[in-house]
């Protein structure tokens, strides 16, 4: 054990005095593997980041809320078919809260783009969510300050507002957005709450950071006219489990809600977080793998450089096997001596890539979310070292089993 | 003491369809502290014989006991260490790594031998003083004149304190004054008490050892002592 390990150290020494003596030939090679080595853990880390804000964002919407729409997120249907569906009107709505047993809250919800304004300050195109009180009760909301605005506001209609954090940040740099009175299209609304961070810029409008929320009543009042529009129920089942019971259920009081016969097809539907997720999946999923064997290849072609270098390398150096080998280095020594030299090329090539690779994910945050994981560094160091194993293993054992009379005569 | 005793070895290449032989029945036995040079023309065998005693290389048939180990069928690891431990091979074209300074060269037969870094130095720096090169410890290959490489080759040959040297036409890459110089050196260093094997084609070379054995077709043509040993007058100068 401890000659092996001598014989290690000795082959490091030995390898580094090899690699120094070539420098532009080592640099270069590393740069194959340092290339690789960057893509690749930029890659990982983007696609860890985006998953990572993905599942953020989804989990904001709740594994266990149904979303009954005159819209479906996804379906093979065709598009006129659902668009000449009947829509969903406030009268369903409480028809639907009255003969569903298994939800423990309904809440009626629809969109609004608008402008908000505070003073001098203003976000464009912001979603306006009109629902009831009950609507908080669908959300895992958190509270920065205030609260959701309550029934009562609700039933009445109230200029009430709350506003999600990044509205809030833009509208009131200062946080100090609490009972001010801000304008959304032409009308006053007061702040009654602000949220605290929630989703991820994934969802993009949908994020509830980027909306606000106000009472339906006051959204049809002032921006919709309620025979126009078409509301969805959230529907937030009693626990996760019960997700499929309540959907079934939901199904059957909805079809009766819309008085439709048992020959016909459903006029609605009913979407899940899950949906969404597989969707998810399904495409993310491939691109991922795909971007990964893509900057995978780089890496590929860097294996490929070294192993290319090392055969060069043993070629050129048969003189000097030979000698090692005349004085004795066993065909292990020599075996050694090859694979340090191009793991120390991966690796080297490979940490300064995991560098570049940190450093950049760390500018790439300001736009874009990034996450480094510990496991990604682990994993590219290993991966490196590994390639350098692999594609030093045939030039080295090339090397190891040359005929020491042969290679001493070789010019 | 036989530190080489050689029985009816014989060593076939094949050379694509035709078998050579390149030693045909050689047999010889060699003592402690001899001084032996081995001579023959081009084609004689004695290059495959060198090999054969340096441990480079295996018979095809025979038996080869190196201080009476049998060494014929070794594994190639076995042998390596053989080379490593018992031999000190001096060649015509020096063999140095070209890359590596003088001391860094003497000191890889221990590196291979498994000696800690600050005793390997020491004994590489002590043989290198030995040579006569103590002022050129730290010097490479290239900066060095014919005869100097050879003396940091000589240096590599004895620091692991080998059973023979073993040297392959030492001076036939150097003039004849710097030869002469290397010869001496190799005097001495029978002197104090080492074997050597020299293979040469220059009679006037063999004629410093003590016992010249004459290889022709692969079978020994003659092996006699020489009468009129050519002892070179020490210089003091050049060993210190």
């Amino acid at each position: 054990m401890r000659y092996i390990l001598f014989e290690f150290k000795e082959g490091l020494l030995i390898a580094f005095r090899a690699l120094r003596a070539n420098k532009v030939r080592t640099s270069l090679t590393m740069l194959g593997i340092f290339i690789g080595i960057t893509v690749v853990v930029l890659m990982s880390t983007a696609i860890k980041g985006i998953d990572n804000s993905f599942q953020n964002g989804i989990s904001a919407l709740g594994s266990d809320v149904l979303y009954i729409d005159k819209w479906a997120w996804f379906s093979n249907e065709d598009w006129w078919k659902l668009r000449n569906r009947k829509s969903i009107d406030m009268a369903d709505y409480e028809q639907f809260k009255e003969l569903a047993r298994l939800p423990i809250a309904v809440a009626p919800v629809i969109n609004s783009q608008q402008t908000v304004k505070y003073g001098e300050r203003r976000v464009e195109g912001v979603f306006l969510n009109g629902s009831s009180a009950d609507y908080v009760k669908t959300t895992n909301f958190t509270f920065d300050q205030g609260r959701f605005y309550n029934e009562v506001e609700s039933n009445a209609s109230r200029q009430v507002a709350v506003v999600g954090s990044e509205v809030s940040k833009k509208l009131f740099p200062r946080g100090d957005a609490l009972d001010k009175t801000i304008k959304i299209g032409g009308s006053n609304f007061k702040v009654v709450g602000v949220l605290a961070e929630q989703g991820s810029f994934i969802l993009g409008p949908w994020n509830p950071d980027n909306q606000v929320f106000i009472p339906i009543g006051s959204i049809f009042k002032n921006f919709i006219a309620q025979h126009r529009g078409t509301v969805t129920l959230n529907v937030r089942a009693a626990n996760p489990a019960m997700v499929e019971e309540t959907k079934a259920e939901a199904e059957g009081v909805m079809r009766k809600v819309r008085g439709l016969k048992y020959d016909e097809e459903n006029d609605f539907s009913i979407n899940q977080q899950e949906a969404l997720m597989d969707n998810y999946n399904s495409v993310v999923g491939v691109i991922q793998i795909a971007g990964l064997f893509i900057t995978g290849l780089s890496l590929f072609v860097g294996a490929i450089g070294i192993m290319n270098i090392m055969f060069v390398s043993v070629r050129e150096r048969t003189k000097e096997i030979g000698i090692r080998k005349a004085i004795g280095a066993k065909k292990r020594t020599i075996l050694t001596q090859f694979l340090l030299e191009s793991s120390a090329i991966c690796l080297l090539g490979g940490i300064a890539g995991l560098i570049a690779a940190i450093l950049g994910s760390m500018a790439l945050n300001q736009y874009f979310p990034t996450s480094i994981q510990p496991d990604a560094a682990i994993i590219a160091i290993g991966v490196s070292a590994i390639t350098g194993i692999i594609s030093g293993f045939a030039p080295a054992y090339t090397a190891a089993k040359l005929d020491p009379v042969d290679s001493l005569r070789y010019e | 003491m036989n530190i080489i005793n050689i029985e009816h070895i014989a060593k076939i290449y094949q050379v694509g369809f035709e078998e050579v032989q390149a030693l045909r029945d050689v047999s010889l036995r060699i003592d402690k502290n001899e001084y032996v040079a081995i001579m023959g023309p081009s084609g004689s065998g004695k290059s495959t014989l060198m090999n054969m005693l340096g441990c480079l290389d295996t018979p095809t048939k025979g038996i080869y006991e190196f201080n009476s180990v049998n060494v014929s069928d070794m594994t190639d690891n076995d042998l390596a260490r053989i080379r490593n431990k018992e031999i000190g091979f001096v060649f015509q074209t020096f063999n140095l790594l070209p890359r590596s300074d003088a001391l860094h060269n003497v000191e890889l037969p221990l590196i291979y031998a498994g000696i800690s870094y600050s005793d390997r130095r020491e004994r590489a720096e002590k043989a290198l003083v030995d040579v006569g090169l103590a002022d050129r410890i730290h010097h490479k290959p290239n900066e060095l004149s014919g005869g100097q490489r050879q003396r940091v080759a000589v240096a590599r040959a004895l620091v692991t304190n080998p059973s023979i040297i073993l040297a392959d036409e030492p001076t036939g890459n150097l003039d004849s004054k710097t030869g002469e110089e290397i010869m001496q050196l190799f005097n001495e260093i029978h002197e104090k008490g080492n074997t050597i094997i020299l293979v040469t084609h220059e009679e006037y070379i063999a004629e410093h050892a003590a016992r010249i054995i004459r290889l022709k077709d692969g079978l020994v043509e003659k092996d006699e002592i020489v009468s009129k040993r050519y002892i070179p007058k020490s210089k003091e100068a050049s060993v210190s």
